[in-house]
């Protein structure tokens, strides 16, 4: 029981990262309709970018943790907003041309910038991994029990809560304001929006930057996290990201977030009890299933075919 | 009259709360173009989805009988085998062409299923045996055919999307009549037609209904194609329906006068 | 007709434009290319290399590319280059009388070229690989250029085939030709297989999932260690021989019984006539295929799934047979491949090789087989080409290893053939059956899936 009740808090943390990045996902497809397939690569990008962040301020192993979560900040805004640059920069460059072309031509290309992005890094970063000394460390005891202990580390309280502030904040972002409201009027009917005066590639530059964004945090949260990174997460963390928005309902952001948190407790549950080797086997596959068995999601509307 | 090609019975289609279509029974009748209309919303494309099995009822029985009495119920197959089984033929609202295959293309795929039995599945048609090739002169042979009576053979090797908008929607039609159906269902065929196209969409439907011993059910808002060419009109309202008769008892019904034009108040 | 709407030279414009892409570039640079981080070896973990001049060339190199964009041309936002305006050198490929002159000519140059003074073992190696590619472009063609169903996962039928080469040559003790069929069989079963959850499945989505189908199977192979080796592969197949007689300087041997000196090359040289044996039978049974009912039903599903469906098309057949005949050439390319490298790891199937094929069939055009020839020699040529490029070791380094760059060049390469010519090189498109005249139809009118 304990042993479930310690994979629980780890899967809820991990769909939270998983969530963050699904959010940027959701939109993108809610508003043009495409698969960003880069997304996964920025949230990597974001990874880095943090990591080069935390060696030049020099916080490793700062015992202050206020001065620690107050230099996180820091780093996860600069991390943001230099993903947020690489986000507008794919778009204008790789995909606004496209908008036109047949339907696959976006998709095509976003593997190329997906490849692109993964091979800059490693070519500019070198191809090993990436380790990181704990920064904020420790946590507390929920539970004793006979055999296992369950532990909540702070890393993981502050995880979940700052994706619970940024998705309340975006949810709200988007409900409540101009941007929200051109963002679906832009999804419901693009020609219609541009003719009401809705500057249509502002308001996809703007969900792509916002994506990115998110994305970045959720890379500076698993850097944390895990301590390690390379230049190969964003790959599987992409499509088991993509898989939380799909399984969440495409165009969802709340749908984005449940989706993240079943994937990742499905993931955390698998490599528990059954198999670590094949966890990634059991995310992809659910993947497969809600697309077969409930393509609008758990959130999402049901999209009936006109003939 | 003879025994109906095709008898809707109390076909009802809801969607969650909205009862589209309630009740609607009508025969369509062999050589006969049987026209359907009615104000916009009245449920005449979800009633036509039904039977070429697009939707599936919720309630009601759609009965094709071919001339050796073969019996089909629609409301319980599915879309391609409507098509393959019961012989049933259809054409879009928004043609649907395979706008970058040739006009000729077009016309062969119509035979797909015949063909791809006389290639026994491919097989044959891999070593190209005369059978196979037999079939495939046949299969062309018609496509010419159909070619002709719609008047673009000149066009036969140009994309589908290249035809001018009136050639399109009756190579729509001659497509549909390469599957050999026993009904053929059109969409509002006359839809962006001007006159002198809606006058040979008129002819050609004529010729079909003629010589092709086919029945013709159709949806059309345009009152000239369906006054001129029908042999029977079925009004439908608020998925209700109001009419069913000769062109000119419809048009004089004054159910029908009330659902386009609605009362004067006295 | 991309119109310039600029009726002065507004110099001040270009460098207002061209500095704000050289402060977006340096955004980009700044933590990837700027700073470094490094392996200290040592407790402290990791520390920055600072590498200012490599930022200061990256930016200097877009500042000036930007100008010269600005200069040179202008293309106007958002506006797609037209697909129509093919290059006359495209359509001279894509013209079908020009393809029946061209195909016998490169016919007669592929069997010649291993018997050309050039073609050392390296060369003959590179030969192999790209007539590979080829049989695996062809392959993948149907699925995705006939059918339009977007694959990503392609490389999971190469895997089968593969790895059934060797497990049915290592524990039967079966020969090639034996296992060539099996091969191709088993790796059909498994486009069925993969077909079935994505039949209802379109575009983007279907793409995701075939990626994810063929991630699976990677994880399988790399992890069910007792069946497949795990990450070691396996190992123990056999090398191919001239039917039955072996490769080697023995007297039974190849060599020997034909009275030629023995040189190692000669193996290669079988290996290269029997995968050039492989996609001539390729490109024969893809092409007649196309022109068979069965090819029409691709297509048009392609252009148009719910008329086919109106016609009586049962378009679930067509999607699984189109997977499942893709899939089967897959196979034997793969089979090819085990008893060429007499060697198999789940390294060598990974989604690159997917993008690759992928890229290679999207660039030579969809529908052209002439064109999958040519992208091929291009991408897989180019490639290699970039093992030679040793003098970029002056400018960056006698470190700097340009094969790090090949998947970088790669995926920049992908992006800027999706900009420039998104149809590919031969965007045209050759009819299956015609009246009088063999016209192609332009791009502009072919459709990439309705739905």
């Amino acid at each position: 029981m304990n042993y479930f009740l310690q994979q629980l808090i780890n899967g809820v943390t991990l769909g939270s990262i998983y969530g963050l990045i699904a959010i940027g996902y959701t939109m993108v497809y809610g508003i043009i309709g495409m698969i960003n397939f880069a997304h996964g690569d920025v949230f990597m990008v974001g990874a880095f970018v943090s990591l080069i962040t935390i060696i030049i301020f020099g916080i490793t192993g700062t015992s202050s943790v206020a001065l620690g979560i107050g230099a996180l900040i820091l780093v996860a805004a600069i991390s943001m907003v230099i993903a947020g640059v690489y986000g507008w920069t794919i778009e204008r460059l790789a995909y606004r041309p496209l908008r036109g072309s047949f339907r696959l031509a976006p998709l095509i290309t976003a593997i190329g910038v997906s490849i692109l992005l993964q091979n800059f890094v490693q070519a500019t970063q070198g191809a090993r991994v990436k380790p990181l000394n704990a920064i904020i460390s420790g946590g507390f005891t929920v539970l004793e029990g006979n055999d296992f202990v369950v532990r909540v580390t702070y890393m993981q309280i502050l995880i979940v809560v700052l994706t619970f502030v940024l998705m309340t904040g975006f949810t709200y972002l988007i409900s409540k304001t101009s941007l929200g409201r051109a963002q679906r009027a832009c999804e419901q009917d693009m020609k219609m929006a541009t003719l009401l005066g809705i500057d249509v590639n502002r308001t996809i530059s703007t969900t792509f930057v916002i994506g990115a964004a998110l994305a970045a945090v959720a890379g500076l949260m698993y850097l944390l996290y895990y301590g390690v990174i390379d230049f190969y997460i964003g790959f599987s963390a992409g499509i088991k990201a993509f898989t939380a928005a799909v399984l969440g309902g495409v165009g969802s952001l709340p749908g984005a977030m449940l989706g993240g948190l079943v994937i990742g407790l499905i993931e955390v549950f698998f490599a528990a009890y059954f198999s670590s080797e094949y966890k990634d086997v059991a995310a992809f596959s659910m993947l497969i299933v809600v697309l077969i068995f409930m393509p609008q999601g758990l959130l999402g509307r049901p999209e009936i075919e006109k003939v | 009259m003879s025994q109906p090609l095709l008898s809707v019975n109390q076909l009802t289609m809801r969607f969650g709360g909205l009862t589209a279509v309630d009740a609607v029974s009508f025969d369509v009748y062999r050589n006969h173009i049987t026209a359907v209309i009615g104000p916009n919303g009245a449920g005449k494309t979800t009633a036509f989805n039904c039977i070429t099995g697009f939707y599936k009822p919720t309630e009601g029985q759609i009965v094709l009988t071919h001339t050796d009495d073969k019996e089909f119920k629609l409301e319980e197959m599915e879309d391609f085998r409507i098509s393959q089984e019961a012989k049933v033929a259809r054409t879009f609202q928004n043609i649907r062409l395979f706008g970058g295959m040739t006009v000729l293309e077009n016309l062969m795929i119509a035979q797909h299923n015949r063909l791809m039995k006389a290639s026994l599945y491919t097989l044959a048609g891999i070593f190209n045996t005369p059978s196979y090739q037999r079939a495939q002169l046949a299969a062309k042979a018609k496509a010419e055919l159909w070619m002709d009576r719609i008047g673009i053979t000149d066009r036969a090797d140009d994309p589908a999307a290249a035809l001018p908008y009136g050639d399109q929607r009756r190579l729509e039609i001659a497509r549909a009549m390469c599957t050999d159906p026993v009904l053929l269902c059109l969409d509002e065929p006359a839809a962006g037609l001007n006159p002198k196209e809606s006058e040979e969409l008129n002819a050609l439907l004529r010729s079909i209904r003629d010589n092709d011993n086919v029945g013709i059910l159709l949806i059309e808002h345009d009152m000239s194609v369906v006054m001129e060419i029908s042999d029977h009109v079925i009004v439908l309202d608020y998925g209700r329906k109001i009419s069913d008769g000769t062109a000119t008892e419809v048009r004089n019904d004054p159910a029908v006068i009330k659902a386009y034009l609605g009362v004067v108040e006295d | 007709m991309s119109t310039n709407t600029q009726t002065s030279f507004d110099l001040i414009g270009m460098l207002k434009r061209s500095a704000i892409a050289t402060i977006i570039a340096f955004l980009l640079f700044l933590p990837t290319l700027g700073l470094k981080t490094s392996a200290s070896g040592g407790v402290d973990g990791l520390f920055l290399q600072y590498r200012w001049s490599l930022l200061a060339m990256g930016c200097a190199a877009i500042f000036i590319g930007k100008m010269a964009l600005e200069l040179f041309a202008k293309p106007k936002d958002g506006q797609q280059k037209p697909a129509a305006q093919a290059s006359a050198w495209a359509k001279a490929i894509a013209s079908p009388k020009t393809a029946k002159a061209v195909a016998p000519l490169l016919m007669i140059f592929a069997i010649a070229f291993p018997f050309l003074p050039f073609a050392d073992r390296y060369v003959l190696d590179i030969g192999i690989l790209i007539i590979t590619y080829v049989m695996l472009g062809w392959g993948l063609q149907i699925v995705v250029g006939l059918a339009g169903l977007l694959d990503l996962g392609y490389v999971a039928f190469y895997a089968v085939g593969a790895y059934s080469y060797a497990l049915l040559s290592a524990h039967f003790g079966f020969g090639f030709w034996m296992c060539l069929p099996l091969a191709g069989i088993l790796a059909a079963a498994w486009g069925v297989i993969l077909g079935f959850p994505v039949l209802r499945l379109r575009g983007d989505y279907l793409a995701i999932v075939t990626l994810a189908f063929g991630e699976i199977i990677r994880i399988i192979l790399l992890n069910w260690r007792s069946f497949t080796g795990g990450s070691n592969g396996l190992s123990s197949i056999p090398r191919p021989s001239f039917f039955g007689l072996p490769f080697n300087q023995e007297p039974g041997g190849f060599a020997a019984t034909f009275g030629l000196e023995y040189s190692s090359l000669q193996r290669i040289i079988f290996l290269y006539f029997l995968i050039l044996a492989l996609a001539t039978f390729t490109f024969f049974v893809t092409g007649r295929l196309r022109r068979l009912p069965i090819g029409r039903a691709w297509e048009a599903l392609r252009e148009d799934e719910i008329a086919c469906r109106s016609l009586g098309i049962n378009t679930v057949n067509t999607k699984l047979s189109a997977f499942a005949i893709g899939a089967m050439f897959g196979g034997f390319a793969g089979s090819f491949f085990a008893a060429k490298q007499a060697f198999v790891s789940p390294e060598s199937f990974n989604f690159m090789e997917s993008a690759t094929i992928l890229a290679i069939v999207v660039l030579g055009g969809m529908s052209s087989q002439l064109g999958v020839v040519f992208s091929a020699i291009a991408m897989i040529g180019g490639i290699e080409l970039l093992r030679q490029l040793q003098f970029l070791k002056v400018i960056f380094g006698p470190d700097f290893d340009p094969s790090q760059l090949r998947l970088l060049l790669f995926g920049l390469a992908m992006v800027l053939m999706m900009l420039w010519r998104p149809r590919g090189i031969v965007s045209t498109r050759t009819p299956t059956v015609f009246l009088k005249d063999e016209k192609t139809v332009s791009a502009a009118m072919i459709s990439q899936g309705r739905g």
